[in-house]
């Protein structure tokens, strides 16, 4: 049966993917970010970036301390400001997906979990589906995968696919996120390519980067990303969601994404089962700014929580 | 503290479901200052035209009257032509070049410290979105003027052992497209060349190059060497006509082109004109498609399509058509047609009430001729001059939409199957200015850029410009480059 649903996918033909030309993307990002948000638009757009963010903690010294406190934090944001949503995931390691779950019970907030040996992605096909299994096991409601790079720059494009697919499979009900590490790709033209890859293998989201390699998602690589989105949704009708991860710190840049999404995937993706954010430290900046819209003068960095 | 209900509620707030519209972001006017009533510039001084008469120029955005000009007649354009001579005979042919080139550069200077009023002055009357006037025109301007400065005092090894001499008086007459960018391609290649100018911008769009008069008075430049006159075909006529100018420079439409190189056959005055045309936009099926179809719309939709050299025709190759229709579609409901003050404005006013007419004219042919008509669903405002992004699908090259330059946001789009195929249509037009070709193959492009009989051809871009680069057409779109160093060959004498 899982032999079955695998051949029912096959690799995109690359005899139809576009070529990109990476001056061409760069001028149309920077045409994104002159677009002018004030005002109630501004507080639309950063309400909506909150909604999106995948709270985020992947460190080796991660904690069951941390963890909780991250998790408390995603449920309750600045409490003493009325009308702000909350995030819309908490993204850890497989071994506490079973504490956040736990932690984050009936408040909507999704559990999202890392797997498949990330994030180098180094590893055999049997402990990155057993990583996933154990990751789902515990509750996980969301995988973040990661592509195996190297077979990717070797050209071994079926087995990237085939190892997609099969984490796909692993998952279940689970909805997966497939990293890209664009930072690793080199070129704007790989990305797109393995966009597709992932895409046609049965990804839920595509996602940019682990944050663990420099540069992590840059906007030129998310709007390579959104047009292949896009490409496939015209050719299939089937939405599949993205998500920007790492080096996302300010509101500013988050609004910038958001105004590239809305003109190129449009108000159907504007929500955040189709669009994340994978950041720490954005949730604060964008909390301190929506506490300006509404005081008018910004307050210390103090008045804010960081977990 | 919220309940565990209301946080729900929070989390599926839907706000994709609702839409996330820009604020209007208007930049603020306080800043400039605009006269009621303009002068004729001539001789360093503001002085009234002869006949005492006055037009009024508008904001085509808004059809609300922003200042009076002044119409100048024979008599004035003679003053200027006087001004202009004895200034060249007495001061700026006596000058030391490096001297021309420090009054150039001082003029670069003025320019970049008033930028913000200009872009805005420009948008006013102009109808084109502060976006463009802003990143694109007046910068742009002012870095003309930055560029052939460095030139003035070194045409001997710009052209050596060739003994380059100054023309004498140059008269310049700029249309309504990009006032102060034309006043800055016509003014600073002829002061760097060590001629006088007598300058007419188009009767829609005088305040810009008005208010550089006032710059270059700031600015020390000896008088008479830069005379603004103002005025409509009229005040052109008289500068093309007079006996004392040595050359002129016109940008404008082709037949007022043809009108001017009747005028002044047999009269030895040297000539350059800068005139219609109607590009071709070759995507083919190797092209980058997302980047291109950003290139097709600031091909055709810069400016409202205002623009000499804009990307007009559209030719896709068959493979790709039915995906670049539907991507271009997609991308003309992301624009944003409207008040040209706004920092989110997209497309601006069409210029004036007239070249509207003219625009909505071709619009009816085209739907006659039998093109498959198709416009962008946005709102445009009620009062003003405006135009929706236009389309006319299955064109072909029999279609007077193909063939006529509208000078407006419509694209007409047109399929092809091969290389000799497209070159051939390409080709087939009277004008000859630009073209574009999209691919990711070097090898086509250089084949292409042989073949294409057009001045600037762009590759994987479109409407990008450069002082350095000169700028120019075949055919009937004119003769004689603007910018870089053939730029300032048609102020010359050898």
């Amino acid at each position: 049966m899982r032999k079955q649903s695998i051949t029912n996918l096959s690799l995109p033909d690359f005899s139809k993917t576009t070529t990109i030309d990476q001056v061409g993307v760069e001028e149309r990002v920077a045409r994104f970010q002159t677009r002018s948000i004030k005002k109630e638009s501004k507080v639309q757009g950063l309400k909506l970036a909150l909604n999106m963010i995948d709270l985020t903690t992947l460190e080796g010294k991660d904690t069951e301390g941390k963890v909780k406190q991250l998790c408390y934090k995603a449920a309750h944001l600045h409490d003493i400001m009325h009308g702000i949503p909350t995030v819309a995931a908490v993204c850890v390691y497989p071994t506490f997906v079973k504490l956040a779950k736990k932690q984050l019970e009936g408040t909507g907030i999704k559990v999202a979990s890392v797997a498949t040996a990330f994030p180098s992605g180094q590893s055999t096909r049997k402990v990155k589906i057993s990583d996933t299994h154990f990751a789902v096991d515990n509750g996980a409601d969301e995988v973040d995968m990661v592509i195996s790079r190297g077979e990717f720059l070797e050209g071994n494009y079926s087995y990237v696919f085939d190892e997609i697919a099969a984490v796909k499979e692993a998952c279940g009900a689970a909805r997966l996120k497939v990293i890209l590490e664009t930072g690793e790709l080199s070129t704007l033209d790989n990305v797109r390519r393995a966009s597709e890859i992932a895409i046609y293998a049965g990804a839920d989201f595509i996602k940019t980067s682990t944050g663990k390699i420099s540069p992590a998602a840059t906007q030129p690589v998310t709007l390579v990303m959104l047009e292949t989105i896009r490409d496939y949704y015209y050719k299939t009708g089937k939405m599949v969601g993205m998500k920007p991860a790492g080096g996302i710190s300010t509101a500013k840049i988050a609004l910038q994404y958001l105004v590239m999404l809305r003109e190129t995937l449009g108000d159907k993706w504007l929500t955040n089962e189709w669009y994340r954010f994978g950041a720490s430290s954005l949730a604060n900046d964008i909390l301190m700014q929506l506490q300006k819209e509404q005081d008018g003068v910004y307050q210390s960095g103090d008045y804010f929580s960081k977990d | 503290m919220a309940t565990t209900a209301e946080k729900k509620k929070q989390n599926s707030l839907g706000l994709g479901d609702s839409k996330w519209a820009y604020a209007p972001s208007p930049e603020s006017t306080s800043h400039i200052n605009l006269k009621k009533q303009y002068e004729l510039f001539i001789d360093g001084k503001f002085v009234k035209p002869s006949s005492g008469k006055y037009f009024d120029t508008i904001n085509p955005a808004t059809e609300e009257k922003l200042s009076s000009i002044a119409d100048a007649d024979e008599k004035d354009v003679d003053k200027a032509v006087k001004a202009a001579r004895k200034a060249y005979d007495k001061t700026w042919s006596k000058l030391p070049a490096k001297e021309r080139g420090k009054y150039i550069y001082r003029i670069a200077r003025l320019l970049q410290e008033r930028a913000r009023e200009f872009s805005v002055i420009e948008t006013l009357d102009g109808g084109k979105p502060i976006r463009e006037s802003r990143d694109i025109d007046i910068p742009l301007a002012a870095n003309h003027f930055f560029y052939y400065a460095g030139w003035a005092d070194k045409l001997e090894y710009a052209f050596p052992n060739r003994k380059p001499q100054s023309l004498g008086v140059a008269g310049q007459i700029i249309p309504w497209n990009f006032p102060l960018l034309m006043a800055a391609w016509k003014i600073a290649p002829a002061l760097a060349t060590g001629n006088t100018v007598v300058l007419k911008p188009a009767e829609t769009t005088s305040l810009t190059a008005l208010k550089l008069a006032e710059l270059i008075a700031d600015s020390g430049l000896p008088d008479g060497v830069v005379n603004i006159v103002t005025g409509a075909g009229r005040t052109g006529a008289a500068i093309v006509n007079h006996p004392d100018i040595d050359k002129i420079a016109f940008t404008g439409s082709t037949d007022v082109g043809k009108l001017i190189q009747k005028a002044i056959a047999g009269t030895g005055k040297k000539a350059t004109l800068e005139l219609g045309g109607k590009a071709a936009n070759i995507i083919f099926e190797d092209a980058p498609i997302d980047q291109a179809v950003e290139g097709i719309v600031n091909g055709i939709f810069f400016n409202q399509g205002h623009v000499c050299c804009a990307g007009s025709r559209l030719f896709v190759q068959e493979g790709v058509a039915d995906i670049v229709i539907r991507k271009l579609k997609d991308r003309l409901e992301t624009l944003i047609v409207g008040d040209p003050l706004d920092k989110n404005t997209d497309i601006g006013a069409i210029n004036s009430k007239q070249q509207l007419a003219t625009i909505n004219k071709y619009i009816e042919i085209g739907k006659k001729e039998g093109a498959d008509f198709y416009q962008s669903k946005c709102s445009i405002p009620s009062k003003g001059y405006f135009c929706r992004p236009t389309l006319f699908l299955n064109a072909s090259q029999s279609h007077r939409v193909v063939q006529e330059e509208i000078f407006g946001p419509v694209l007409t789009v047109q399929t092809f199957r091969t290389v000799e195929e497209v070159i051939e249509k390409a080709n087939n037009i009277p004008y000859g200015l630009s073209a574009g070709v999209w691919t990711d193959k070097g090898s086509k492009i250089f084949n292409l850029t042989n073949k294409l009989r057009a001045g600037v051809v762009w590759a994987n871009t479109y409407n990008k410009f450069d002082p350095a680069s000169p700028f120019g057409g075949y055919k009937e779109s004119g003769f004689g480059r603007e910018g870089g160093l053939h730029g300032l060959m048609p102020y010359l004498k050898f």
